[in-house]
């Protein structure tokens, strides 16, 4: 993938198949806006647990203690064991906890990630967890080094599927693979890139398509859909 | 080939395993031919990415793998009795083979905790290079012999409130324990010295004031394993910070990972014996009708009964002949 060698958020795995794949690490941002998500979740457990305690008294109170406590230590515990990875806030956000080798997170792992969150919380708002995910390389609080797991992000289904009315046209004269490569992402991402910018990257082509503007473009476009293989 | 051949000649397998994999995690493993339709799609797409083929389709066979790797390489995650049973297990193996960390955890726990008792006991004013007036006030009212109750005053809570108290307290202490590790060790001697300290002070001091008569029948009984397991979490936090600071051959995040995967088999254990030890605390040793004789008698049992478990049961023996 191109992507990857460019970014730096990209990490990849070889597994026992012994195919290399990638997926993108999660930074800092969108993991303080899911586990904000998630307090928002237990808020509302508590208050509502807070409501019901109120009422049963003394009983009450001792419940809404242990619920509290195994909230508060076990409820990412809890989602990344049985919800593959994904707390309400992580999901919501698209995101996953794995092992650095990308399967499922466990028991051992998904524990000491957690129990650790007190040593990334250190000594307030999370200033310990944030110093270790920039200073590392794939954004890993302290829980996540030593359980050896990562946040990645999860890949949605969508493909942007390339457009119909295109024309093949076969290339009139050799390409060398860049240029191959160039011209098929600008084909696929036909729709994604305003029309003056995509002409002014066709005009760099015009050496090979002998024209500029418009007339370059679709003739770009042409080759594109011609090299995918469409005939 | 080209890209819209390959897809076409392969869209059907993608489709089908597409629709399998985004049914969700709840649903059995697929079926029998799924690891090997798996192991096509990898070959898929170490062909596209060979082949230069659009980043589209590379990325939706990656995706398609991670799905698949997810499932095939998922760990059996059910909550059972049975994995109960072998995290006591792996509890008490892990203490035994890493012996020498809980010994030092309990020296650094039980050392200042003699000298503050000792010091405490002799002098009063020792007590207080750790204990507020006032909180030296009001463990001296707590543990009045007068009382209904004994412990953290209570009015109107049920024991099931103090339950959920010493939960949500103590164990956050222990964990803290372990979580200090992090930071070279240096978090988990400062809580588990600290808590030593303290709890000499408390006991040298109320000894003193002569209460112990009312204090020592209400510890002995949940100390049993709530000490325990203090010095345990310390142990689970000393072995950590001793992995980041002598990684011997490993590479120091490496060895960071193994101790933690270690680590983590004791606090199994010690979280277990936390909630006992609050069971205990709030249903047993705060009861102040039942005869300081029994008490004690039966805390000493306790004590017999935790170190025995940890150090001498043969619930290794029985994991090792399996």
């Amino acid at each position: 993938m191109q992507a990857s060698r460019l970014l730096d958020n990209h990490c990849s795995v070889e597994t026992p198949e012994g195919i290399d794949f990638s997926q993108a690490m999660a930074g800092p941002v969108v993991r303080i806006l899911a586990f904000l998500i998630d307090l928002g979740w237990r808020g509302l457990i508590y208050a509502a647990l807070g409501m019901l305690a109120g009422f049963l008294g003394g009983f009450g109170l001792g419940l809404f203690l242990i619920l509290t406590f195994l909230l508060e230590w076990f409820y990412p515990v809890f989602f990344e064991v049985f919800r593959q990875g994904q707390t309400p806030g992580k999901k919501t956000m698209g995101l996953r906890v794995v092992n650095e080798d990308f399967t499922p997170v466990g028991w051992g792992g998904s524990v000491i990630r957690n129990l650790l969150r007190t040593a990334d919380f250190f000594p307030l708002f999370y200033v310990a967890g944030l110093l270790s995910m920039v200073l590392s390389r794939r954004f890993q609080r302290l829980g996540d080094l030593a359980a050896g797991t990562l946040v990645v992000h999860v890949d949605r289904q969508q493909a942007p599927r390339l457009d119909e009315t295109i024309q093949p046209r076969m290339p009139q004269q050799a390409l060398s693979r860049a240029e191959r490569q160039g011209i098929i992402s600008l084909t696929v991402r036909s729709r994604t890139i305003s029309e003056p910018r995509q002409q002014e990257l066709a005009d760099l082509m015009a050496p090979v398509t002998g024209s500029t503007g418009s007339e370059g473009l679709a003739r770009l476009r042409g080759m594109g859909a011609w090299l995918l293989g469409r005939k | 080939m080209k890209e819209a051949d390959f897809e076409q000649r392969y869209a059907a397998l993608w489709q089908r395993l597409e629709a399998v994999l985004d049914a969700g995690g709840k649903v059995p493993p697929p079926d029998e031919r799924f690891p090997e339709h798996y192991r096509q799609v990898c070959g898929h797409l170490s062909t596209a990415r060979q082949r230069d083929y659009s980043d589209a389709l590379v990325n939706r066979l990656n995706r398609l793998v991670m799905l698949g790797h997810h499932r095939l390489y998922q760990r059996d995650s059910r909550a059972s009795l049975q994995r109960l049973a072998e995290a006591l297990a792996a509890f008490v193996t892990a203490v035994r083979r890493q012996r020498r960390y809980v010994i030092c955890s309990a020296l650094l726990f039980v050392v200042p905790a003699l000298v503050m008792g000792v010091g405490a006991w002799l002098s009063e004013s020792f007590a207080y290079s750790i204990l507020s007036p006032a909180q030296a006030a009001e463990l001296e009212s707590m543990y009045d012999p007068g009382n209904d109750r004994l412990g953290a005053e209570r009015d109107s809570e049920t024991d099931l409130a103090m339950f959920g108290f010493y939960i949500s307290h103590n164990i956050g202490i222990a964990f803290k324990a372990f979580a200090g590790g992090v930071f070279l060790g240096l978090g988990t001697v400062a809580v588990v010295l600290f808590n030593g300290l303290y709890l000499g002070a408390v006991t040298g001091y109320l000894t003193r004031a002569g209460l112990g008569i009312t204090f020592y029948p209400f510890v002995i009984g949940h100390g049993a394993f709530e000490l325990t397991a203090i010095v345990i979490c310390g142990a689970a936090g000393l072995m950590i910070g001793h992995s980041l600071i002598h990684p011997g051959r490993w590479r120091r995040l490496e060895a960071l990972r193994q101790a933690a995967a270690e680590a983590v088999k004791l606090m199994y254990g010690a979280t277990f014996m936390l909630f006992v030890a609050a069971f205990v605390e709030a249903f047993w040793s705060s009861s102040s009708q039942l005869p300081v004789a029994v008490k004690l008698s039966v805390g000493a049992l306790l004590w017999l009964f935790v170190l025995w478990f940890c150090f001498f049961s043969s619930l290794e023996a029985r994991r090792e002949s399996r």
